[in-house]
């Protein structure tokens, strides 16, 4: 007994019908998240207000915020895609979980840096070892790890399993990265948006962090539809499906 | 049981093994984790001896001396129960100031005075215009996620 929803969700998890239209939406993405983009960088350098204690070097936590989320929810996304391909046989949890691996070390990285930057005139310092820095860096090197082991093992498809379960094990670290600073003295603050009594900032601030957000979320779906594709060039090179489609073009 | 119901009771369990290994493993790290002691911790001998430290508190308002070259600072560090006078030589960052957090590094001299070699100016997780009203923060958002 199979039901209608079944059948489409078979569709849209098989190699051929994802390509298509991931390659018809990718475009699409992009230019919306580029716009978005575009809004959001405005009204965060031009039309949202300075900080009470910190002045315009606030304005850096509209870049800072959003990757640091990024950097954890592509996380959650790759271990979540790599856990149904190891569950449900599915190449396309692999696929999707390799594609979102460089997107999140480079959200990652972004969110280092940045940090850096942002801490050296608010802090004094551009790194301290500190429990959220640390394990924000840890994230780093755990997405690394994942892409090493991808590319270290010759049969691809051990490749996909045993770097499915690097980004399994290393899922323990995202909560410890929310909560670091909650159970945990840092140098680093609490959170803002997240927080049990609501929200600790302006709405004049939130509303350009969040347009930041969305940004960053589509642009990221662009980029991880495009590597999605490519990394089904890659293993389905040399199917009849994959073949015609490349002649087509 | 199916392939499928096995591998994925096996991914779960796995996952469940891992997280209590990691919840034993960080309450066994607590003490190494903390980024910098408490005044209380301080006064309470919580600290190793001769060995440069961190403390962390808020800076008392009204404390704060500078020297006339203004090179030398004296202020007062406070957290829920406890004060600890800290002296400083040094260039302090922008956001050092009182009535917020800031984080020291050095040594407690025999008088009971933080003699520190950096210090590190904590942010709150305030994010508001200036002039703003604390009160008015806290009522800016809320209601509309309650609306929702």
């Amino acid at each position: 007994m199979i039901d209608a929803g079944t059948i489409q969700a078979r569709k849209w998890l098989s190699p051929p019908f994802f390509f298509d239209k991931a390659l018809k939406w990718a475009p699409w993405c992009l230019l919306t998240g580029m716009v978005i983009f575009i809004a959001a960088l405005w009204w965060a350098l031009f039309k949202s207000p300075p900080d009470y204690l910190q002045g315009e070097s606030v304005r850096i936590m509209y870049l800072h915020v959003p990757s640091a989320w990024m950097s954890l929810f592509l996380y959650v996304v790759m271990a979540g895609c790599a856990a149904c391909g190891l569950i449900f046989r599915l190449k396309i949890g692999f696929y999707l979980s390799a594609a979102c691996a460089p997107i999140g070390a480079a959200f990652t990285l972004a969110a280092l840096v940045t940090g850096s930057i942002w801490g050296k005139p608010t802090w004094g310092a551009w790194w301290v070892w500190d429990a959220r820095l640390t394990t924000e860096l840890i994230l780093f090197f755990l997405y690394l790890g994942y892409i090493g082991v991808r590319s270290a093992v010759d049969d691809q498809n051990k490749a996909d399993r045993l770097a499915a379960v690097v980004a399994l094990v290393g899922l323990i670290n995202i909560p410890i990265i929310h909560f670091s600073v909650h159970f945990w003295n840092t140098l680093h603050q609490g959170a803002s948006v997240f927080r049990m009594d609501g929200p600790s900032i302006a709405i004049s601030m939130l509303i350009p962090l969040l347009l930041m957000t969305l940004a960053y979320m589509i642009l990221s779906l662009a980029a991880c539809l495009e590597s999605t594709c490519c990394e089904i060039m890659r293993r389905e090179h040399g199917r009849r499906w994959l073949q015609s489609r490349l002649d087509m073009h | 049981m199916k392939a499928r119901t096995k591998r994925g009771m096996y991914v779960i369990l796995c996952a469940m093994i891992l997280s209590m290994a990691a919840f034993f493993a960080l309450r066994a790290f607590q003490n190494n984790l903390l980024y910098f002691y408490t005044p209380t911790q301080v006064l309470a001998g919580e600290i190793p001896a001769q060995r440069s430290i961190r403390v962390g508190g808020m800076v008392k308002s009204g404390s704060l001396t500078r020297s006339e070259d203004g090179m030398e600072i004296r202020f007062v560090f406070y957290d829920e129960n406890q004060t600890l006078p800290v002296y400083y030589r040094g260039i302090v960052p922008d956001l050092f100031r009182e009535g917020q957090g800031a984080i020291a590094q050095g040594r407690i001299n025999e008088n009971g005075i933080m003699v520190a070699e950096q210090i590190l100016a904590k942010h709150d997780e305030r994010y508001m215009p200036p002039g703003m009203e604390d009160s008015k923060l806290k009522n800016e958002v809320a209601p509309i996620l309650r609306n929702l």
